[in-house]
């Protein structure tokens, strides 16, 4: 099945019902998104399919089929988020990070708080208190 | 918890056609929309369902218009598409404070109203708001077309009058005279199953629907009609606690949710007035 992963065109054979994540991870070798409650409530595998932040553990990758898939990795390491997570302790133990920026880029430029407490309220992080989460993308 | 997926059959559908076809003549298959249900309960075992069809990418059931006075929504309509739209905001304002309390960002953006109908659970936070603007469903098979007021099409606990070749079209929504207000009680704002939700309407004829009171969303027409009587809204509490049937569970309990209800009733007439 054909889709573009990280802005590559991608061939990947695999079963239509298996998780998106689980296509990421093991078929694609993109193990930066993270499987944290398998059902839809914790966030952790949060990717961007055309652009739209979603769960990859509940979305079965036949409906993935030409869209447009985003992963942590395809910020290559570079996007202001991921060095404003590092330098204000937005990341900790790190699960819930790559799903957290990603849903966090979804809201696009110059979120205010309030936007961002609602754009993120699907992402659960258990070590910060999601005050350095806050402070990481409001001065990136 | 990851699923074995090798059991598991899904058939593509390319047209509302061949998805209709396909329920007809290799049916019963289980529609994957936006899946937020579906693969919650594959992979947590608390499913059968090995055949699906999938409908994600029919655009037939996408769509949201107002004409002649009605709201149409396509069944593949979801949360986020509501939210963000003009037309449902000016029509049908407590559907979208129902879309912002599902779930977080993430599942409005795959969640579907169909889905959530389809689902039918007693505490999906859309049927409420669907219950006081008497909503139509419109399902569509082989055979034709069949509008079911949302009020008759629940039988029981998740039992619908939707047959298995039949798929939700859409749902159509008349005018609602009145002030519309919708609010949920759960344990927090995001990613709850409500422990009480109610949707009203406050107009001439006050109209009420609560989920998690009872084995489907209902209605509660005699407390409706206390009301439209000129009754107080003691009576009318009087009345609601006599008409639902909450139940204890692991979410929470029938005392509470019938002290929540209470409470909900008297705070949209306080709201409203």
């Amino acid at each position: 099945m054909h889709f573009t992963l990280n802005g590559a065109e991608t061939e990947v054979d695999a079963h239509p019902m298996k998780r998106l994540l689980d296509v990421l991870r093991e078929e694609c070798g993109l193990t930066g998104t993270k499987e944290g409650c398998g059902e839809g409530e914790c966030g952790a595998c949060t990717v961007l399919v055309d652009g739209l932040p979603v769960v990859s553990c509940l979305v079965p990758f036949a409906q993935a089929a030409d869209a447009e898939v985003t992963t942590i990795e395809g910020l290559g390491g570079t996007h202001p988020y991921q060095h404003a997570f590092a330098e204000f302790s937005g990341a900790q133990c790190g699960i819930c990070t790559p799903g957290m920026i990603l849903a966090a880029i979804a809201l696009g430029p110059d979120p205010s708080l309030d936007d961002i407490r609602t754009g993120l309220a699907g992402n659960l992080c258990r070590c910060t208190g999601y005050e350095a989460i806050y402070r990481a993308i409001q001065n990136a | 918890m990851k699923t074995a997926t090798t059991t598991l059959d899904l058939r593509p559908a390319r047209t509302l056609d061949e998805a209709l076809r396909i329920l007809a003549d290799d049916g019963p298959r289980v529609p994957l929309a936006g899946c937020t249900d579906v693969f919650v309960n594959l992979h947590f075992g608390t499913t059968s369902d090995h055949r699906f069809i999938n409908i994600w990418g029919l655009d037939e059931l996408r769509g949201i218009s107002a004409d002649g006075g009605v709201l149409r929504l396509g069944a593949l309509t979801t949360y986020t598409e509501m939210i963000r739209s003009d037309v449902v905001r000016e029509w049908l304002p407590a559907m979208v404070a129902a879309s912002r309390e599902v779930g977080g960002v993430q599942i409005q953006n795959r969640g579907t109203l169909a889905g959530n109908i389809a689902n039918g659970s007693p505490a999906a936070d859309s049927l409420p708001v669907l219950a006081v603007a008497d909503a139509v469903v419109i399902l569509r098979s082989l055979d034709g077309e069949r509008r079911v007021p949302v009020n008759e099409l629940y039988t029981g606990y998740r039992a619908t009058v939707i047959r298995p070749d039949e798929l939700i079209l859409a749902v159509e929504v008349p005018r609602v005279e009145g002030t519309q207000w919708f609010r949920k009680v759960g344990t927090r704002a995001a990613q709850a199953i409500s422990k009480v939700v109610m949707a009203a309407v406050r107009g001439p004829e006050p109209r009420i629907a609560f989920g998690s009171v009872a084995a489907t969303v209902v209605r509660v027409p005699e407390t409706e009609r206390c009301l439209a009587a000129g009754g107080s809204i003691d009576e009318a509490q009087r009345v609601l606690e006599g008409e639902i049937t909450p139940i204890d569970d692991v979410r929470s309990t029938a005392a509470y949710r019938l002290r929540v209800a209470g409470n909900l009733l008297r705070q949209w007439w306080r709201e409203t007035e």
